[in-house]
């Protein structure tokens, strides 16, 4: 029971969960699964006792059982005692105060990230404004590598989205070609397929990689389908890059999305076994989202941003090369409006980053939600100041499978070009060579090794 | 003085466009979209959130039912606004006290029934749901399937299906409804069959038709879709993913 008192009125809150719910920003889907605070008082006297809370209470009360959830033994088996001597004596409100200090630089908080528990880092980003959230997590590094190096700084990258409503290979095809003529696709080149199956899967797999081969571009590849369609596509000899799997905070959560950590592990492995990776042996690709614990039933009564966390507890055991928060696809149940879209997609970029996590996301909203281009721009921009690795690129921000609006691959020249960022080092040489781009990052589009490229696609 | 009256630059990729209906090859003014897409976009996007606001044209549906010969009722869900209907989907998954009475007096036990819902675009539905039904119940009355007088329903999610279908003791209801609009399709209609509808069935226990509207899947299509799926579900009394769909080639026409 925790108890905060305000002028003549006492609050309590009977155990942390409650707490940590209490004093999240408001957003829809803690109102839908009753969690929320009552009233602009309750959510700020929570913010305050929990500022007061000593972060050694997320060692021993653990919101789900130990006994109960294999994602919350993940997080005590891995916890970092040694390096937890740095923030031991840590109030939520101190180590707020501590993340903002000269002390905290990024060597220092990459060496602790595994003493920061997931709820720890949910916390203190509850308490956190939106200026505290881009200022801490600019300062986190998170470098990863497979054929192109992620997260370098004055780098910034993008996931080219080719997605088709019916996976025709030429439309996919089509949508590739404008994304690389855009200079995107650093990240990773990422189809969502329209059916999860392996025959798909492989055909899909195949065409990237021949493009890649055929024009040494320097790009991984991943189809975005169930962990177990990709093991089994590997098996039967597909040139995998990428594994693939969305994740959710809870066992049962991710039992939902017919998943373990078991799973998680052998096609991690799998994947490894195949010895692709070039300049790196980071594989996984991992997806995750506010709000998909309440959708699932799989949330025990705890707040979606602190659910959310605890996801990438599971993310960072398997060293993924990319993490991408799908903020805005669930919908306005969850996330109501482009304001809570745009602190979510803040929260969930710092708590990642803090965990160690290479950290990208899916700025994006549905039709139905309150929110439009406008609080893209804004989310996007906010993302960029903060560090983020990367973002998505849609041909025109449009994505005709998922109907739903993520962000164009102007969107991402846009970003380059006002913050002076540039595509990872391996995959801007390319465009360089080919003529793309000028050593400026302009577009040229118009050149004879780009022509090459054109034509291989008028002629297949 | 400036030299170039035009700032933008075409790709030279457009003939791409015939593989896929992304929006590819648009151009740029520097590294941005030429004014011409972005207001194409912005005009796409406000078509959508209108769909979503958009209410049940009570006045064209009735009459349009009238003249194929249908009686009909209108009803509400529980839900008060689009904007609880929006943050709270469970409002929209039960009907609303006064309607709920007004059900339990309706005369019941039809082979089918079919609930027009507004859903997440009533424009949807204002346009084609009774163009669907027309089409659909003209094969299934040959075959001497009696329907129940069409529920109309405003505020709705699919899951409405359950509470009505019980109510009226519907054998199979068929739910037309408004699916959440994408950029380039506002007017998408999705229609949902659930076997032997009661309270607490989930989505896995119901077949979907998605796409309806005249840039997707015809009206024509729509309606032999369904005309099978009703026929298959009648013959082995199931629906949902155990229902398999093995009628081959009817979308490749």
């Amino acid at each position: 029971m925790y108890k905060h008192t305000v002028g003549s009125r006492t609050y309590s809150f009977q155990s942390l969960k409650e707490l940590l719910a209490k004093a999240t920003p408001l957003r829809s889907g803690d109102q839908l699964a009753g969690l929320a605070a009552e009233s602009y008082e309750e959510r700020v006297v929570a913010q305050m006792k929990l500022a007061e809370l000593p972060l050694k209470t997320f060692l021993e009360d653990h919101l789900i059982p130990y006994e109960k959830d294999e994602v919350t033994r993940l997080i005590v088996d891995n916890h970092d005692a040694k390096n937890f001597q740095y923030i031991s004596h840590f109030t939520v409100g101190d180590f707020r105060n501590w993340l903002l200090s000269e002390e905290a630089d990024s060597t220092l908080l990459s060496k602790i990230k595994f003493s920061i528990t997931p709820e720890m880092a949910a916390a203190v980003s509850k308490i956190m404004s939106l200026q505290d959230l881009i200022l801490v997590a600019s300062k986190c590094k998170v470098i990863t590598s497979f054929r192109t190096t992620i997260g370098l700084p004055g780098r910034f990258s993008t996931r080219l989205q080719p997605n088709h409503p019916t996976d025709d290979l030429k439309g996919i095809a089509a949508s590739l070609l404008d994304g690389l003529m855009y200079g995107s696709g650093d990240a990773v080149i990422g189809v969502n397929p329209a059916t999860d199956n392996v025959h798909a899967t492989i055909k899909i797999v195949e065409l990237i990689d021949s493009v890649r081969q055929k024009y040494s571009i320097p790009i991984q590849s991943c189809v975005l389908s169930h962990i177990s369609t990709t093991i089994e596509s590997i098996k039967l000899g597909a040139p995998v890059d990428l594994v693939f799997q969305s994740i959710g905070g809870s066992e049962a959560l991710n039992k939902s999305f017919g998943i373990n950590l078991s799973l998680l592990k052998e096609g991690h492995q799998a994947a490894l076994q195949l010895n692709r990776g070039t300049t790196g042996k980071n594989l996984m690709y991992f997806e995750t989202g506010q709000g998909s614990g309440l959708s699932a039933n799989a949330h025990h009564g705890i707040d979606q941003q602190t659910l959310e966390t605890r996801a990438y507890a599971v993310a960072r055991v398997f060293d993924p090369l990319l993490v991408n928060t799908v903020v805005g696809f669930i919908g306005p149940e969850y996330l109501y409006n482009g304001k809570q879209i745009i602190r979510a997609g803040l929260e969930d970029h710092f708590c990642g980053k803090l965990l160690g996590l290479p950290m990208g996301c899916d700025v994006c909203y549905t039709n139905h939600a309150e929110a439009d281009q406008d609080d893209m721009d804004n989310l996007l921009t906010l993302l960029a100041a903060a560090g983020c690795n990367f973002i998505m690129g849609v041909p025109g921000a449009d994505d005709i499978m998922l109907n739903y609006q993520s962000t164009s691959f102007h969107d991402a020249l846009y970003v380059r070009k006002l913050f002076g960022l540039k595509p990872a080092p391996e995959f801007e040489e390319w465009l360089l060579k080919i003529g793309i781009v000028d050593a400026n990052m302009n577009l040229l589009g118009k050149t004879e090794g780009a022509q090459k490229l054109l034509n291989y696609v008028k002629k297949a | 003085m400036l030299k170039k009256h035009n700032s933008i630059e075409p790709d030279s990729w457009e003939f791409l466009r015939k593989h896929t209906a992304a929006r590819i090859a648009l151009g740029h003014a520097g590294v941005s979209l030429p004014t011409k897409e972005l207001l194409a976009f912005r005009l796409a996007h406000a078509q959508a959130r209108d769909a979503v606001y958009s209410e049940l044209n009570k006045e064209k549906i009735s009459t349009e039912l009238s003249e194929i010969g249908f009686d009909y009722l209108f009803v509400k869900s529980s839900s008060v606004s689009r904007d609880e209907y929006l943050k709270n989907p469970n409002s929209g998954k039960k009907l609303d006290q006064e309607f709920l009475q007004k059900l339990k007096q309706f005369p019941s036990s039809y082979d089918l029934c079919f609930i027009i819902g507004d859903g997440l675009s009533a424009v949807a539905v204002n346009e084609h749901s009774v163009a669907v039904i027309n089409l659909l119940s003209l094969k299934l009355k040959k075959q001497n399937w009696s329907i129940a007088p069409i529920i109309v329903s405003e505020q709705t999610r699919v899951a409405l299906t359950d509470e009505i279908g019980n109510l009226l003791n519907a054998n199979i209801v068929v739910m037309l409804i408004g699916e959440r609009p994408g950029l380039s399709s506002p007017d998408s209609m999705g229609a949902y069959i659930t076997y032997h509808p009661k309270p607490g069935l989930t989505d896995e226990r119901r077949n979907c038709v998605s796409n309806i509207r005249p840039d997707g899947l015809s009206y024509s299509f729509a309606a032999e879709k369904l005309f099978y799926l009703l026929t298959e579900m009648n013959a082995k009394k199931i629906s949902g993913v155990q229902l398999k769909d093995r009628q081959e080639g009817l979308f490749l026409g």
